[in-house]
């Protein structure tokens, strides 16, 4: 292997924001390829199918980089999405995908691995591929080829890319990367033989997804069966899930960007997994059960990475890092370690994101910020108290007042809501709810302050495989256009209210990769050939290029997006678990449409939904009972604290897993 | 107290911005442990001085960071031998403290002092008798060059701002000292009038020197102490 380095260089001085391409962060490692001349090394390079400055903070990245690195027989470096201009100069001099790291060509490496946290990224990982000099099919690849694996929570539902990928990983990547690296090492060591024997032993290995190894067969436009193609091929793979956080520690050496990206800060995630069942996240849904780190971790964590990395602020994250179970020594405790490195603790700040709507998480956000009020942003999702019982979100209107009331009286000035528009069952009214919300929560900050304001940010809800609302026909984006404006037009003469909105044209794109099937896989081909890239990014995103490539391959976008399925309907991931029961997801369903919430296994009994009992692990929490403050999204009144809520607004029938 | 340190920005992270490298000595320094001095107010900051921006993509060994530290240090606290390693540590490869020293109070700070910076450019596709060309650009009395900065386009005579051009000792680069003042000439705005025919943005470029008038002669802002020799701190990519 030798650097490109020098065909690099006069490149990065036509284009904008040549630092991105660069590497040399604080924390990178210089792999030995030394270790390669041995011949039975696996080296892998690491791929956000992003800009750098979104992908460099991205933690499984991180990790996995570091888990690899430490391995004899692995080495691991990384590359993000070369920008358009760079893209450009790079097909005109012949230069291919690089590794930032040591700035190597992509082409010397044995996989390349694409962590993909949302669908619209995948047209950037074709380029990607075919900028590494890869045949974009992987079935036109041979031997001597890159691997071309996903993982990350878009590779739940890998099928649109089933065509171009050579296997996906669900779930947690820790243990799988070092189990897939013994499989290529021998057959690397054995002579590189043909390479569907290799992708046939990684398809056995757990959490490992071969789409190769899988016939799919149709009935008109519905999948009448996956079946593997071999009888040692799993029928249904499972994901991967870490039993203890605490093995864990990683990233130890957090990379330090020497350019600006967009989370410029220590993270240490607190814990993973999320069980307040909200229906429409798919990432609560696919992380189950609840694993926290030991909270002494933490600490020790954030004091080392503060000291080796110079940061003066770390984030604790988390899918809602308010319900650590030991949030506030460990808030305590980082705030007292800060005292020790001489600087940190005039500017020292602690970012808590997805902050918990209530009163109590808005007290400790305002210990924390030192004296910083920039702003607090609040997600009770759906405009009614009717709404929010559908999507299971169970913000009372109490809660999200208390939690404005202290933000206000505590010196915050603006506030921002989120709310998702085109759920299930939505109607005008709940719509309408959205303005209302906001309107009061501007009037308890006048109280405060003539500053006060409220943002609503409205996204447009794109139904995700593997939660309760995989079966919902998506909102059509001039529907969720219809109702945006109506939030615009009742908010238009009230004071501070202001509204931001995702385009409902980029939600209509996202639902066609997000439960499309490997038919799929021809139109993401066709968009990336027209040249749709960084779909992510308004300027480069055009849904007409996703309606031609849709028609021009005779596939409807009613048909794959705003249609209902139902139950018996095989989706296109029906092979694919996230250990979530098909009864139990369909029962909760049946659950949204009847209007009724469930509440939050951590602390309360489990209604077996499947993943804990299938996978052998279970919740790790410091404490056993509930925090004090609001209603914790159980809809009812918890602020003396401690105690377990019994039962929920109607009463749940019997869990759907327990009658199977 | 008041240090002022000189630092260079070679190899790889030539290509980050000056607000890239002023981040990176906020974070150095306080890896460093160094007690820096906050400003006051609700985001306190610290309180480091950059000199004249260098040009993103452009290198030097005569970078100048002004650092104040908090009152209760006494310059006997800090020992200046030892601070430009314990710097370099905390820095990113490419970014060396080649000198600290005492910053006496009421000197002026760098974006005032400084008169004019000494450059060297070079190029793979450039030749010895290119360099010697380009001195040419000293004859005429006026040299007007078109350009655009936010966003409004200005012909200007640049000629004043070109103090001298001379080939290198090898003939392989051309040195130029530049001016400072006012509308100054960046030094890829000198390569596209100096080398009309290649593209300016294959010419590199490296910041030697940062000068001082003092009674009418120049002065290094700080001279390197005779046993540091910057150039061998070169990065190789
Ligand atoms: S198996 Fe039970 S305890 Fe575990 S996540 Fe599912 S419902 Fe909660």
């Amino acid at each position: 292997m030798s650097t490109l380095w020098a065909r690099i260089e006069p490149l990065l001085a036509r284009v904008q924001k040549p630092a991105r391409y660069i590497g040399c962060e604080d924390g990178a490692i210089t792999p030995r390829h030394d270790k390669l001349d041995g011949g039975d090394v696996v080296a892998w390079l690491l791929a956000y199918p992003d800009t750098y400055e979104i992908g460099l903070p991205n933690q499984g990245l991180q990790i996995l980089y570091e888990i690899l690195n430490e391995r004899d027989d692995a080495l691991a470096e990384r590359t993000y999405a070369p920008w358009a201009d760079l893209d450009h100069e790079m097909r005109a001099a012949g230069v291919p995908l690089f590794s930032v790291d040591t700035h190597r060509a992509a082409g010397e490496f044995d996989v390349l691995a694409f962590n993909l946290s949302s669908e619209l990224v995948f047209t950037n990982v074709l380029n990607m591929i075919d900028l590494a000099g890869a045949p974009v099919r992987s079935a036109e690849r041979d031997a001597d080829d890159l691997f071309v694996l996903v993982g990350g929570h878009a590779a739940f539902n890998p099928e649109p890319l089933a065509d171009f990928i050579d296997a996906a990983v669900l779930g947690e990547g820790e243990e799988v990367v070092s189990e897939i690296t013994e499989v290529l090492r021998a057959w690397k060591a054995a002579g590189r033989s043909d390479r569907e024997s290799v992708l046939r032993e990684l398809s056995k290995i757990p959490g490992v997804y071969v789409p190769a190894m899988y016939e799919v067969t149709y009935e008109g436009e519905h999948i009448a069966a996956v079946q593997p193609r071999y009888p040692d091929v799993p029928a249904t793979v499972d994901k991967r899930t870490v039993a203890d956080l605490g093995e864990w520690p990683y990233p130890k050496h957090p990379l330090v960007p020497l350019t600006e990206v967009v989370h410029d800060r220590l993270s240490v995630e607190v814990f993973r997994g999320c069980t307040r069942g909200c229906r429409f996240c798919q990432a609560g849904m696919i992380t189950r059960p609840v694993r926290e780190r030991p909270a002494e971790q933490v600490r020790t964590m954030i004091r080392e990475g503060l000291r080796s990395t110079g940061y003066d602020e770390v984030s604790l994250t988390s899918l809602s890092t308010a319900d650590f179970s030991d949030i506030e020594p460990v808030v305590r405790g980082i705030l007292d370690d800060a005292k020790e490195i001489p600087g940190a603790c005039d500017t020292m700040t602690i970012n808590l994101p997805s902050l918990r709507v209530d009163a109590f998480t808005v007290g400790l956000a305002g210990e924390v910020n030192n004296g910083r009020r920039s702003g607090l942003t609040f997600a009770p999702e759906g405009g009614s108290w009717r709404l929010r019982k559908v999507i299971n979100k169970l913000i009372t209107e109490e809660d999200l007042y208390g939690a404005v009331e202290s933000a206000f009286s505590q010196g915050w000035t603006r506030m921002k809501l989120y709310f998702l528009t085109g759920l299930p069952t939505e109607t005008d009214e709940d719509t309408l709810g959205i303005a209302e919300l906001a309107k009061n929560c501007v009037a308890i900050g006048k109280r405060y302050t003539n500053r006060a304001s409220v943002t609503v940010s409205l996204g447009g809800f794109v139904p995700k495989p593997h939660t309760p609302f995989q079966w919902f026909g998506q909102n059509t984006d001039e529907e969720l256009r219809r109702k945006i404006n109506m939030v615009r037009e009742a908010t238009r003469r009230m004071n501070g209210v202001n509204v931001k909105w995702h385009d409902p044209a980029a939600t209509t794109a996202e639902g066609i990769t997000s439960r499309g099937d490997r038919r799929i896989g021809r139109v993401i081909e066709r968009v990336w050939r027209e040249g749709g890239l960084f779909q992510e990014w308004g300027e480069h995103f055009d849904l007409d290029r996703w309606a031609a490539a849709m028609e021009a391959e005779g596939l409807s976008l009613d048909w794959y997006v705003f249609r209902h399925r139902d139950e018996h309907e095989i989706l296109p991931w029906a092979h694919l678990t996230a250990g979530l029961h098909h009864d139990f997801l369909w029962g909760d369903w049946l659950d949204a449409l009847a209007e009724s919430g469930v509440e939050d296994c951590r602390w309360t009994p489990c209604y077996d939904c499947g993943v804990c009992t299938g996978y052998g692990i279970e919740h790790v929490v410091a404490s056993p009972i509930a925090p004090a403050g609001g209603s914790q999204g159980t809809g009812q009144d918890l602020s003396h604290g401690g105690d377990v809520p019994v039962t929920l607004l109607p009463t749940r029938r019997e869990p759907a897993g327990a009658s199977t | 107290m008041k240090l002022r340190v000189r630092a260079t920005k070679i190899g790889k992270v030539r290509f980050t911005s000056h607000r890239d490298a002023a981040r990176m000595w906020e974070r150095a320094l306080r890896r460093a442990g160094l007690p820096v001095a906050f400003t006051e107010g609700f985001t306190p900051r610290p309180k480091i001085s950059f000199g004249l921006a260098l040009p993103t993509g452009a290198e030097s060994i005569a970078e100048y960071v002004d650092i104040e530290l908090q009152r209760e240090i006494a310059a006997a606290d800090v020992d200046l031998d030892t601070l430009p390693a314990r710097l370099s540590d905390a820095l990113p490869t490419g970014f060396d403290v080649l000198v600290a020293a005492e910053r006496e109070p009421g000197v002026d700070s760098l974006q005032e002092a400084v008169t004019s910076c000494t450059w060297e450019l070079w190029s793979p596709l450039l030749t010895a008798a290119d360099h010697l060309d380009a001195c040419r650009l000293l004859e005429p009395a006026e040299l007007v060059l078109e350009r655009e900065r936010k966003g409004k386009r200005s012909a200007d005579d640049v000629r004043p701002m070109i103090l001298d051009l001379r080939p290198d000792p090898s003939g392989d680069r051309l040195v130029a000292d530049l001016v400072t003042i006012g509308r100054a000439l960046r030094p890829g705005e000198l390569a596209e009038l100096a080398y009309p025919h290649i593209d300016a943005r294959d010419v590199r470029a490296l910041r030697t020197h940062q000068w001082l008038d003092h009674d009418g002669m120049r002065h290094e802002v700080l001279a390197l102490p005779a046993d540091v020799d910057a150039r061998t701190q070169w990065v190789l990519a």
